[in-house]
């Protein structure tokens, strides 16, 4: 079950041409990870902090690639200078496929502290926000990536561990 | 020599290549000296313009400079083992190490102190860096180029800025007139 979600999310992204995707890991992400590192169709640069990720799918994108960044929710702190002054500035669209650690699930307390600024500080960002909390909710994604490159946004798509199928 | 004497030094080169350039002053001072469609110019997000060099590098086949300052080399350290890890021989790196916040002051940073950013960039994996004076630049590179590997350059020079205007070109116009001359 787990290997089918990743897989389909992987697809979505192939289908819809993203082929530059850089990633910091979290636990949740790890099957996503694996299967993004497998595919051929698609050029994986880890990246060794998320601000850092942004300015290389800023750079793949003027080059004509369509990129994608995964990364946990804890990055959205370091990354608000870089969505403000380089991917919102200059008009960049990003998927951004964020792991929403800290939400019902969360075996790690310290976790929740950045779960509960989340939302808010996307919102403050005026970034469109999905939250995929139960299975079903990946049937969205392939619209949510047409969204995004269609409005030239970063967008973020949350995914808690519900959706994931629990630890 | 300071980066202004640099830029104006290496412009000719500069110009028939895709550069991506350093927040403030650098880019104020490229702009001024030639301004070029293949220019992106940064006007905010210290650090990431090596990041964003080595992405275009990546994605596309055309060489691509980003020049950066020793400051944002050190704020975003992290650039260099990716770097290292993902080689483009189309990309070069050169930074423009003037041992100081040149946009901000002059106040030293600590690559003008006990840090090389070139032994840095040894360590992180980087199979060919040069460090060079600031009057060698234009033939280092120009070889870097002619090469069509990946270099690491760290030009020593002075601190120091030219009066330059601010840029004032809106950001979606640099990057709509850049990507119309990467596809070119
Ligand atoms: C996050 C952040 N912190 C601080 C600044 C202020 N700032 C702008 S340019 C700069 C200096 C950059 O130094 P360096 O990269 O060495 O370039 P130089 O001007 O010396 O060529 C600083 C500190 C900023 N723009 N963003
Ligand atoms: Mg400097």
């Amino acid at each position: 079950m787990q290997e089918d979600i990743n897989k389909r999310i992987v697809d979505d992204f192939v289908a819809n041409d993203v082929s530059f995707v850089t990633t910091v890991p979290c636990k949740q992400l790890a099957g996503v990870i694996d299967e993004i590192d497998a595919r051929e169709e698609i050029h994986h640069i880890p990246s060794n902090k998320e601000d850092e990720g942004m300015g290389l799918c800023a750079g793949a994108f003027m080059g004509g690639k369509r990129p994608a960044i995964i990364m946990q929710n804890t990055a959205i702190g370091v990354t608000i200078n870089t969505l403000a002054t380089l991917t919102q500035y200059y008009r960049m669209p990003l998927p951004m496929l964020i792991s929403y650690r800290g939400e019902l699930g969360e075996p790690v307390a310290c976790q929740v502290e950045m779960a509960v600024h989340t939302k808010a500080l996307l919102a403050q960002l005026h970034i469109p926000t999905y939250h995929f909390h139960h299975r079903d909710d990946v049937e969205e994604l392939d619209k949510i990536i047409k969204y995004t490159f269609m409005c030239n946004k970063p967008v973020a798509i949350l995914t808690d561990a519900s959706f994931w199928g629990g630890y | 020599m300071i980066r202004s004497e640099i830029l104006k030094e290496i412009a000719p080169i500069l110009r028939d290549q895709l550069v991506v350039c350093n927040i403030g002053i650098p880019s104020q001072e490229l702009h001024a000296i030639d301004d070029q469609p293949s220019n992106f110019y940064m006007l905010g997000t210290m650090g990431l313009a090596s990041s964003i060099g080595l992405g275009l590098a990546l994605s596309q086949p055309k060489p691509v400079i980003s020049i950066d300052g020793d400051g944002s080399v050190l704020t975003n350290l992290g650039t260099l083992p990716t770097i290292a890890n993902n080689p483009a021989g189309n990309f070069i790196l050169l930074i423009i190490d003037n041992g100081s916040y040149g946009s901000t002051g002059d106040q030293p940073t600590y690559a003008g102190r006990k840090t090389s950013l070139a032994k840095v960039a040894e360590a992180c994996g980087c199979e060919t860096v040069v460090e060079c004076a600031a009057e060698d630049t234009g033939r280092v590179l120009q070889e870097a180029l002619d090469s069509g590997e990946m270099t690491i350059i760290v030009c020593k020079c002075e601190s120091g800025n030219a009066k330059m205007p601010v840029i004032t070109m809106d950001p979606v116009v640099i990057r709509d007139r850049f990507m119309k001359a990467v596809s070119a």
